[in-house]
């Protein structure tokens, strides 16, 4: 037993680990062939199975549906395991732990750059709040977090990779990412703590407490974990992707091209903020936002309007307000929205003038 | 006699969570009892600051995931034996 425990030691991967890496590589392997099989096997489902026409608008958008629903299934399996792989590594006391020792600024980016990576169901919101409150995070640092965890969705993400492309998911981390961060520094200068309920400062630690997590995680533990994880979140948005690709294939296929230039164009300069309004209270998975949007794009919608749409809707909601107003007063509350709605509105307008 | 307690405000993950350590507790035939801690301040008290989080005799052992019941069944099996050297 002794020398077992050496020997694994000494191992970076155990034999556990590499059993586990192999059912991975094998997983992996089936994942590349039926992503290659997809299209023609959608190809055939529609002209072949159900002999439509090649050109009839029926035929193109079933093998359209037929092939769009696996492809984006599958990614978001094979990529949600990935980043699930990388989140093993992270947790909020780490991510605390970090930020706690920086300052303005660097705190900030750090903050929006773990917000972006880590996920956090809203209801750790608050514990999350009064813990970073407690070790005496800045308040700005505080809310770039708490801005950016939610706006950077990692299934927002996979799915804008692959109806958009690599590009515009990329253009989506970064802004989202510097949108929380630059919020969270305004925020942080306005000398906001008044407005915190008074409650947060007033919470200790509990004596006799002990945290006893495992912290040596092996391989084997991370990829089931990160399996189970990927499995889950498929299985709550899977329903989501649907509808909202047979929304987008309804509006692809009978509301008029360029109907939407007029009202989210480009030139009509009032869509962004409008857009923003409307989709602040607004929620919906992000799963099922996004085909819509590459509808809305279709008819002529310009991409910084949409963008900025999207993100309000999945970034800014009710229930997410409602959470927070447990430890932020209603002041706060509605400058932390106005803030946040400004710098998506200022993101907007950016693309639509440089894109 | 174990302490458990399930911390989270309520959300669908701190139901679940509970509800496989009540079977496993069942399982297993131990006695237990488990509290739901859904105050702010309560959770805050056991430094967790992802939900959910269980919490075995005054022990944080798991934050921010719903742990399988293989492990809650390791964990529940070390308290009972830590207990019954006191």
């Amino acid at each position: 037993m002794q020398t077992e425990l050496t020997k694994q030691e000494k191992m970076p991967f155990s034999n556990a680990d590499l059993r586990s890496w192999a059912v991975v590589a094998l997983a992996a392997i089936i994942w590349f062939i039926l992503y290659n099989v997809i299209e023609p096997f959608a190809n055939w489902l529609a002209y072949g199975l159900l002999a439509l026409p090649q050109d009839s608008q029926l035929g193109q958008s079933l093998a359209f549906f037929f092939y769009d629903v696996p492809k984006l299934l599958l990614l978001l399996s094979g990529m949600i395991f990935l980043i699930s792989l990388v989140q093993t590594f992270i947790d909020a006391q780490k991510v605390r732990a970090m930020v706690e020792k920086r300052g303005e600024g660097v705190g900030n980016l750090m903050a929006a750059f773990f917000g972006a990576v880590t996920p956090f169901c809203s209801c750790s919101s608050v514990p999350l709040f009064i813990g970073f409150v407690q070790a005496g995070i800045p308040l700005g640092i505080t809310l770039t977090f708490l801005i950016t965890s939610p706006l950077i969705s990692e299934v927002a993400f996979v799915l804008l990779i692959g109806m958009f492309g690599w590009k515009i998911a990329l253009l989506y981390l970064i802004s989202g990412t510097t949108i929380g961060m630059i919020s969270g520094l305004i925020l942080g200068r306005m000398k906001l703590e008044r407005y915190v309920e008074g409650f947060v400062y007033d919470i200790k630690p509990r004596s006799g407490v002990q945290i006893a997590l495992e912290e040596k995680l092996t391989w084997v533990d991370r990829i089931n974990r990160s399996a189970e994880s990927a499995r889950e979140i498929v299985s709550k948005v899977w329903l989501y992707v649907i509808v909202g690709i047979a929304i987008g294939a309804g509006i692809h296929g009978f509301v008029p091209e360029n109907a939407l230039t007029g009202i989210m164009g480009k030139d009509a300069w009032w869509s962004v903020p409008v857009s923003v309004l409307i989709g602040i209270p607004l929620y919906s998975n992000p799963a099922g936002i996004i085909p819509i949007v590459s509808a809305l794009l279709d008819k002529g919608a310009s991409l910084g309007t949409v963008l900025a749409f999207m993100m309000s809707v999945i970034a800014l909601s009710l229930p997410e307000m409602i959470i927070l107003r447990r430890v932020l007063k209603p002041q706060l509350i509605a400058i932390f929205i106005g803030v946040i709605a400004a710098a998506i509105i200022i993101t907007g307008y950016l693309f639509n003038i440089l894109i | 006699m174990l302490t458990i307690k399930v911390l989270g405000s309520g959300c669908a993950n701190c139901k679940k969570l509970e509800a496989i350590t009540r079977q496993v507790i069942d399982q297993m035939d131990v006695q237990a009892d488990v509290i739901k801690v859904t105050e702010y301040p309560d959770i805050m008290a056991y430094n967790v600051m992802s939900t959910p989080g269980l919490v075995i005799n005054e022990k944080v052992v798991s934050m921010g995931r719903i742990p399988s019941a293989a492990e809650i069944t390791t964990w529940l099996a070390n308290a009972v034996e830590t207990e019954s050297y006191i």
